[in-house]
C-alpha cells in the first residue's frame, strides 16, 4: 500500500472526495427517502434477474460448447448456428422479438390460453428471463468450446486409459478444467451480463433502471437518479469482479 | 416461389420496397445504424489509440485519469451512459450556446449517437490497443531506438504496423459489439434499425416477420464484417512466419 499513495494520488483523491461531496450537497437527493423502497425491490430484481439467467445460460452453454469443441457435425452445426445467431444480432431486438413477436403470437392459440403456463405467458418478466438467457448461452458456448479445445489431451489420454466411463471423464478431468481456463474469461462475461439487464426495462420488467427512469419522469429531475444508477451498477460490477477473483484464487495451479 | 411465399405468409408482402411496404424504412434505419457504427468506430479508434499510447507512456497523472476512464466505461451499462451522456452533452453545448448569445440547438440524433457510442468504444479499444502493443516485441522497438529513430516515427513505422496484427481479432469483436450498440440508441429515440422495426412492425400488426427481418439485417452485417476482417487480418500478418 505504501507505493498506492504518490502525492499526484492524494491531490486526485481530494479532488474526486471533493465532487462527491458536491454531488451530495449541490443536487438533489430529497426524493430518494420516497422511492428508497422502491429502488431496493429494483436492485433486487436486477440481482436476481443476472443470478438466474447467468446460472441457466452456463448450463445450457456447456452442451453447446462440448457440442462444438468434440461433437459429430448434426450436432456441432446447429450449435455453432446457434450461437452466430445469438451474437450476431442486438440483444434488445431479441427481447423485442420474444415478447412483442411470441407475446403476440401466442394468444392466438387457445390451447396456450387455456394452459396452466398462460398466467406466466402474460407477464414480461418469463420473457426477459428467456431472452437473457439465451443470450448468456451463445455466448458462452462459444467461451466453453475455447475453453473445451484447450484443456490438454493428455489429460484426457490419462483418464482414458485409467478406464473411465465417458461421462466420469467429462464430470471429474473435462469439464473442471475447462472451467479453469475459462474462469478469467467468464467473470467479464458476467459483467457483460449485468450491462445487458437493463434492456428488460423496455418491455416493463421493474429493475433498478426502470426505477431511475420512473423517478426522472414523475420528478424530473435528469441526473441524480441516472447517477445513482452509474454508482450501483459500479458496485455490483466491483462484487462480480472480488467473486472471480476469489474464486480463481481457490483454484490450485502450479503455474505461477 | 415468391407468389406461393405470400400467400402462405400475407405479412411478407409488408416488407417491400414501396408503401404499403415498410422496406424503404428499414433500409433508412439500417443505413442509419451503419452510419452510426462507422461513426463511433472511428471515434473509438482515435480514442484507443490515444489512450493506449498514454497508458503505455503517458506521465502518472495522465496514467491515473485513463484507468479511471476505462474502469468506470467498461463498469456501467452503456444504457445508462448513453442516457447520462446524451442529457449531459445537449445539455452543456445548450447552456454554451445561451452565454454565448446564440439561439438553443437540437443536437443530431447522428452527432449525439456517434459521440455517445464513441466514449463507449474508446474505453475498450484503449485497453484492446494497450495489450497488442505490450505483444511487440521489445527488440523491434530497441532496435528503433538504436537507430535513432524519433518516438512519434517509431509509433508510426514500427509500433502500429506490429500491433495492428495482435490487435486485429479484439478490434473486430469491438466493430461487431458497435454495430449492436447502435440499438440502444432506440431506446433514446433515435431512428435506428432496430426502433425503424418497432415501429414498422407496431404499426401493422406484423411483429414476428419484422423482428425476424431486421434480425437477418444485423446477421448480415456481422457475417459480411467477419470477412472483410478476416481478409484485413491476412493483409495485417503479411510478412510474418506462419505459426506452426
Amino acid at each position: 500500500m505504501t507505493n498506492f499513495w504518490h502525492p499526484h494520488r492524494i491531490v486526485m483523491a481530494a479532488i474526486a472526495i471533493a465532487i462527491i461531496l458536491a454531488c451530495a450537497l449541490l443536487l438533489r437527493w430529497d426524493w430518494l427517502p420516497k422511492y428508497l423502497p422502491l429502488i431496493g425491490q429494483g436492485i433486487w430484481r436486477t440481482l436476481w434477474l443476472l443470478a438466474v439467467t447467468a446460472t441457466l445460460g452456463f448450463l445450457i452453454a456447456i452442451p453447446l460448447g462440448l457440442a462444438q469443441a468434440a461433437g459429430p457435425w448434426y450436432l456441432a452445426a446447429p450449435a455453432r448456428i446457434f450461437c452466430t445467431v445469438i451474437r450476431g444480432t442486438p440483444l434488445l431486438l431479441q427481447l423485442w422479438l420474444l415478447y412483442y413477436g411470441l407475446g403476440s403470437l401466442f394468444p392466438q392459440f387457445p390451447a396456450i390460453r387455456e394452459s396452466d403456463l398462460w398466467p406466466y405467458l402474460r407477464q414480461a418478466w418469463p420473457y426477459a428471463v428467456v431472452a437473457l438467457t439465451l443470450s448468456f448461452a451463445g455466448y458462452e458456448g462459444e467461451v466453453m468450446r475455447g475453453a473445451f479445445k484447450g484443456v490438454p489431451g493428455g489429460q484426457l489420454e490419462a483418464a482414458r486409459a485409467m478406464g473411465m466411463p465417458r461421462t466420469t471423464i467429462l464430470r471429474r478431468i473435462w469439464l473442471p478444467l475447462a472451467i479453469q481456463r475459462a474462469l478469467p474469461t467468464l467473470g467479464g462475461e458476467t459483467v457483460l451480463q449485468l450491462k445487458a439487464t437493463p434492456l428488460v426495462a423496455t418491455i416493463t420488467v421493474v429493475d433498478i433502471y426502470a426505477v431511475a427512469s420512473r423517478v426522472r419522469q414523475d420528478t424530473f429531475i435528469v441526473y441524480e437518479p441516472l447517477l445513482l444508477l452509474a454508482v450501483v451498477y459500479m458496485v455490483i460490477t466491483g462484487l462480480i469482479v472480488l467473486a472471480f477473483r476469489w474464486l480463481e484464487n481457490r483454484i490450485p495451479s502450479r503455474v505461477a | 416461389m415468391w407468389e406461393a411465399l405470400i400467400t402462405a405468409f400475407p405479412t411478407l408482402s409488408l416488407l417491400a420496397w414501396s408503401p404499403p411496404g415498410w422496406g424503404a424504412n428499414l433500409m433508412r434505419g439500417l443505413a442509419n445504424s451503419i452510419q452510426i457504427a462507422l461513426g463511433a468506430y472511428a471515434v473509438g479508434l482515435i480514442i484507443g489509440t490515444a489512450g493506449a499510447f498514454g497508458k503505455l507512456h503517458g506521465g502518472p497523472v495522465t496514467r491515473d485519469l485513463l484507468a479511471v476512464y476505462t474502469t468506470v466505461v467498461r463498469a456501467v451499462p452503456e444504457l445508462v451512459l448513453i442516457l447520462i451522456l446524451y442529457f449531459a452533452v445537449t445539455d452543456l453545448v445548450n447552456q454554451a450556446m445561451v452565454a454565448f448569445g446564440y439561439a438553443r440547438i437540437q443536437i443530431s440524433g447522428v452527432a449525439a449517437g456517434i459521440a455517445v457510442l464513441g466514449v463507449v468504444q474508446g474505453a475498450y479499444a484503449t485497453e484492446v490497443i494497450r495489450g497488442a502493443i505490450l505483444a511487440v516485441p521489445a527488440g523491434q522497438l530497441e532496435a528503433a531506438r538504436a537507430m535513432g529513430m524519433p518516438p512519434m516515427r517509431t509509433a508510426w513505422r514500427i509500433t502500429l504496423p506490429l500491433m495492428l496484427s495482435n490487435a486485429i481479432p479484439g478490434l473486430a469483436n469491438l466493430w461487431l459489439i458497435a454495430t449492436k450498440d447502435t440499438a440502444l440508441l432506440a431506446i433514446v429515440g433515435f431512428a435506428e434499425l432496430t426502433l425503424q422495426t418497432r415501429q414498422a412492425a407496431s404499426s401493422t400488426k406484423a411483429f414476428l416477420t419484422f423482428f425476424l427481418a431486421a434480425g437477418a439485417l444485423y446477421l448480415l452485417i456481422t457475417l459480411v464484417s467477419t470477412l472483410i476482417f478476416a481478409i484485413i487480418e491476412r493483409w495485417a500478418r503479411r510478412g510474418q512466419r506462419p505459426s506452426t
